[in-house]
């Protein structure tokens, strides 16, 4: 059978919310979508900071979801680089016309790329369904996402 | 040459918007049509012959012109 006549699928579990991990986040699941594959993305622990609504704040519950928030950032602009300032990253990116990672995360959803928000980690930090975008899949779980990576070819953890 | 039915211009664009604008173009287009895709990446030399080839859809041509490259993409 030619490659063509089943493009396959790809997961990707989205585990940090830094941008230079979110890049390739969805460089992949774009160009995985193009070669029409069926991509799902599973988004856990500080992964789902890039698919909240940019106005949500992550508080926590209690003392350590409170924790946590402390390690992430207010939003996408604002995320961390592996220790590079992410204001440079993203002029050094403008530079170079990368697009940004919001245009990246539109353009998934229109090419169909499934958005799964981690159910448990959204109660760990707090996170209700209306605080993350909207057209995203239900909420799953380790078992949803392990399921998908059974039946894909390509699987990354990124 | 064959007829273009729909050209793309991603001039300025990074990767991975030169192929994700192809296949948002080749889904429009109908079986035989062919479509001028145009992109100032360098990437794309590459790229594009291995999305063509992994998705059936013939690469007809590629080009250089004035420091830009074209292809033409015939959908499957």
């Amino acid at each position: 059978m030619a490659e063509h006549d089943d493009p396959g699928r790809m997961t990707i579990l989205c585990w940090s919310g830094d941008l230079d991990r979110i890049w390739p986040q969805f460089i992949l699941a774009t160009t995985g979508a193009a070669y029409g594959m069926q991509v799902t993305m599973f988004f856990t622990f500080w992964g789902l900071f890039a698919i909240k609504k940019p106005e949500v704040k992550v508080t926590g519950t209690n003392w350590m979801t409170k924790m946590m928030s402390v390690m992430n950032q207010e939003n996408l602009s604002h995320l961390n680089v592996g220790g590079v300032g992410p204001k440079m990253m993203r002029t050094l990116a403008k530079q170079h016309n990368v697009a940004p990672p919001e245009e990246l995360i539109g353009l998934s959803q229109e090419l169909g790329v499934e958005l799964w928000p981690c159910q448990m980690t959204m109660d760990l930090m707090g996170l209700k369904r209306d605080d993350l975008l909207d057209g995203l899949g239900e909420p799953a779980g380790a078992a949803a996402a392990v399921a998908a990576m059974q039946k894909s070819q390509i699987n990354l953890f990124i | 040459m064959a007829d273009i039915t729909m050209t793309i211009d991603t001039s300025g664009m990074a990767c991975p918007m030169p192929i994700v604008k192809t296949k948002l173009a080749i889904n429009k287009l109908e079986s035989g049509q062919v479509l001028e895709l145009i992109s100032t990446d360098r990437g794309s030399k590459t790229d594009v012959p291995a999305w063509c080839e992994s998705t059936g859809n013939p690469l007809i041509s590629e080009e250089e012109r004035d420091s830009k490259f074209v292809y033409l993409i015939e959908k499957a």
